[in-house]
């Protein structure tokens, strides 16, 4: 970092929506050569900020200036070409285009107004290549996985020859080797100087890879810090104004006998000969890289992919689950990894979404009592303290962290005695995540077993009693919560030795 | 991946693998089997007279189709081609038959013009006006239909001796030896492929259309490709209106009524995605040639006409599941990448 002037400076920043304050006088200062991370708990302004950096909004006061100069940016492409460049939590690529089109969207390189197919390819090559991602430039996106698709994203803002690079939680949904790829491609780019910004609610990540943060709180900036100079429980000071006692609340239980036992389950393809045991009261981690067939076994648990061959025993007694309603009936509740996805109906309310898989409890005779419905959601819901402003509010409106809470009511309403939470604390913040946290644990003492996959090792480590450690389909190793270690995980996690 | 691509470069193993990526497979496997069997029954059917026939009676429906193509790859739909297409044939009628010593060949752009007219008002409705397509265009549908009865008044049609030679003769004509009526929609097919994959403003239809947030903040002006690309459907529509009326040599209230069905079904069938984002030239041509197919089997064959509109549904939506499930069979065998 030099000691010179900053490439990119916001001063005295203000936005408001509505009623809302979301930005309130919000400094910022960004270097060339540097990675700064920007720090908050959801509704912190985090969004905000970057948005009004990058010209979708434009702020209500305070001024911004790129390498000295006053700017205004009036919509994203004006942003863009003054080289400020996002990429977003979600890839916000074109599934239908190929690689190249994607690096060059709207941009296409022309001759007389003739796209040159022929040089866009050539470009696209030069710059995957550049990023060590190989691939054709002719692939679809569609057919990339995650961390591929954000190696294009960054591939687009190279050919933008982006100043600021502004990356919002680009780890949340990659695999712990892939996210060593990402930030050795993002020391990369900062030794070519390229300004960084950084978000992510993985504290440890910014250790590894922050130069400085800038912590916001309810959408003012509380401080900035040399990275070096700040320890984790600094860093949850500034961004909560508190200190969490503890991040992984965790009690511990004597476990009581074994509830589900898994022997020798296989699906070609997919996963092989996985074998383990789940006790009354025990939180079981299963950790692996994305692709270890955590989620398939997840799914075949629950019906949704059956298991080709294997054994389940629930309770001693041995049993075929063969459609989600079979799981439910033998006490089986599943939150899925994409809550957007799999998990709730954005369009619907908070009560419909709790009510969906028990709603024959409010239809005796086929007719659904509604109060009694929502009255049953609205208690669920706020025994959760999902933040709401009525029960009949679309969950598509909620935050993150309050979306999972609606997923984690829906589920817990059918009174599971088994829990398979796949990725439960993806991209919500630390308060929240505390809450999700407290809550499995609080489960897992009333005698719930829970079956936790997560690619957060911390998480892993924090709240697991044990810890099930996937490879290639396959059980790579079982191991104790005492004595488990980061790098005994990552060893098995990824075969290495 | 790489890897992948390279250990199959055998020239022969290559060329089975263009093949079998060729999306439209499936549709053009359909069509074969169907003429088999139709020619089994009635061999009138492979006959050249026959097949000219099947290609003149597409012809128009090949243009709106693609018209029609552009706007759902958008994510959207045109319903008001149909009234479009009898506005502006009912319109330019009334010119010519009014003012015989007009060049035929000046309705050509005057079509046009009135169809780009109706079309930048839907894309008026649905680009600034953020009215969904479905509804904008459902309503110019009834609107420009309309216009039609209010146009023509008591004079309902303009029938062929209303009409100088010349004028009929747009689409009759064959100075080259082939109908002008394929001849255009040959043209249109090539110039909207081209516009489609060498232009910018085409790329961006399929980038709006595939994902639009993300159009959104890569600054791809959204709401103007949405107008441009309804502009465009409105004149091939009034193109196809000219064609239309110089055909059949007439115009009336009810010209192309319903018409807006058989594009979409040309569309899907021909593999555009009604969820937006893809669709290529080549299949919305093979599915509209398909249609004509269809029709035309079902008159050689005799089917009864109680039967015939069922027997055309039943057709398209076999064709459908057929392409889908060859296309995906065979590019899982020869290891391409669904």
């Amino acid at each position: 970092m030099s000691a010179s002037m900053p490439v990119f400076v916001m001063q005295e920043v203000s936005k408001a929506f509505g009623g809302v304050q979301a930005l309130q006088n919000v400094h910022c200062e960004i270097y060339s050569g540097e990675v700064h991370a920007i720090l908050g708990e959801n509704g912190a302004g985090k969004s905000t900020l970057i948005k009004i950096m990058t010209g979708v909004y434009q702020p209500d006061s305070g001024s911004m200036q790129l390498e000295g100069r006053p700017v205004v940016f009036n919509n994203t492409r004006e942003a863009q070409e003054h080289g400020i460049v996002a990429i977003y939590q979600e890839p916000s690529l074109f599934p239908d285009l190929d690689i190249a089109e994607n690096i060059f969207v709207g941009r296409q390189p022309v001759r007389w107004g003739i796209v040159d197919w022929q040089r866009m390819y050539a470009d696209a090559q030069a710059l995957l290549e550049r990023l060590g991602l190989k691939l054709d430039p002719r692939t679809k996106a569609r057919e990339l996985s995650v961390a591929q698709q954000q190696i294009v994203e960054i591939a687009r803002a190279l050919s933008m020859q982006a100043k600021v690079l502004i990356m919002d939680e680009p780890t949340s949904s990659l695999t712990l080797g892939e996210v060593e790829d990402l930030f050795a491609i993002v020391r990369q780019l900062r030794a070519a100087g390229t300004a960084i910004v950084f978000i992510s609610h993985r504290l440890e990540e910014l250790f590894t890879l922050a130069d400085r943060v800038t912590a916001l709180r309810d959408g003012r900036y509380v401080a900035t810090r040399m990275m070096s100079e700040v320890q984790t429980s600094d860093l949850i000071r500034m961004m909560v104004g508190r200190t969490l006692d503890e991040l992984f609340p965790k009690q511990m239980v004597e476990p009581g006998e074994v509830l589900l036992e898994v022997e020798g389950l296989s699906l070609p393809g997919t996963f092989t000969d996985v074998s383990f045991q789940l006790r009354r009261g025990e939180i079981l981690g299963m950790a692996g890289l994305v692709g270890a067939g955590r989620t398939n076994v997840a799914r075949a648990l629950f019906g949704i992919e059956p298991a080709s061959s294997g054994r389940i025993r629930i309770a001693g007694r041995e049993v075929r689950i063969e459609s989600p309603q079979q799981a439910m009936a033998l006490g089986i509740g599943y939150v899925p990894e994409d809550r957007k996805l799999h998990g709730l109906v954005l369009e619907l309310g908070i009560d419909h979404n709790i009510s969906l898989p028990i709603l024959e409890r409010f239809s005796p005779r086929g007719w659904i009592n509604t109060r009694s419905e929502t009255e049953a959601a609205r208690h669920s819901a706020q025994q959760l303290e999902v933040k709401m402003a009525s029960v009949a509010q679309p969950v598509g409106q909620l935050s993150g962290g309050n979306q999972q809470k609606v997923v984690l009511a829906k589920w817990l309403g059918t009174q599971p005695q088994i829990l398979i939470l796949d990725e439960p604390t993806r991209g919500i913040d630390v308060g929240t995540k505390a809450a999700v946290h407290a809550l499995m644990s609080e489960l897992a003492a009333q005698g719930m077993a829970i079956l936790m996959i997560s690619s957060e090792l911390p998480e892993v480590l924090g709240m697991s009693d044990r810890i099930v450690v996937m490879r290639e389909g396959r059980v790579a190793g079982i191991f104790e919560r005492e004595g488990a270690t980061q790098e005994l995980l990552m060893a098995a996690a990824t075969g290495a030795r | 991946m790489v890897t992948e691509t390279r250990a199959i470069d055998a020239p022969h193993r290559g060329l089975v693998q263009t093949f079998v990526r060729f999306r439209e497979i499936g549709l053009i496997a359909f069509i074969v089997v169907l003429a088999f069997f139709v020619t089994l029954r009635n061999p009138v059917f492979l006959t050249f007279n026959n097949l000219r026939d099947i290609v003149l009676n597409i012809s128009i429906l090949v243009i709106v189709a693609l018209a029609q193509a552009m706007v759902i790859i958008t994510r959207g739909i045109d319903l008001s081609v149909g009234s479009t297409i009898g506005l502006s044939a009912m319109m330019v009628s009334f010119m010519i038959a009014a003012m015989p010593e007009l060049s035929p060949w000046l309705m050509l752009p005057l079509g046009m013009l009135i169809g780009a007219i109706l079309g930048s008002f839907n894309g008026t409705l649905i680009a600034l006006g953020r009215v969904p397509p479905i509804i904008a265009t459902l309503g110019t549908l009834s609107i420009y239909r309309g216009l039609i009865f209010l146009y023509s008044g008591t004079k309902s049609t303009i029938n062929a001796y209303e009409m100088p030679p010349a004028f009929r003769q747009i689409a009759k004509g064959a100075p080259l030896g082939i109908p002008n009526l394929i001849l255009f929609a040959v043209a249109v097919a090539v110039i909207v492929f081209l516009f489609l994959r060498y232009t910018r403003v085409g790329r961006d239809i399929y980038t709006v259309g595939s994902n639009p947030d993300a159009a959104r903040f890569a600054g791809i002006p959204l709401q103007r490709t949405l107008f441009l690309v309804y502009l465009i459907s409105g004149l091939l529509c009034g193109l196809a209106g000219v064609l239309w009326a110089s055909r059949f040599e007439s115009a009336q209230n009810n010209t192309a009524l319903g018409f807006e069905l058989q594009t979409v079904a040309a569309a899907v069938v021909g593999g555009v995605s009604t969820l937006g984002g893809s669709g290529r030239v080549i299949g919305v041509v093979l599915g509209a040639f398909l249609l004509g197919v269809i029709n035309n089997a079902l008159t050689l064959i005799q089917i009864s006409p109680f039967w015939q509109q069922a027997a055309q549904g039943l057709l398209i939506l076999l064709a459908v599941i057929v392409d889908a499930t060859i296309s995906g069979r065979l590019q899982r065998m020869i290891g391409g990448r669904s």
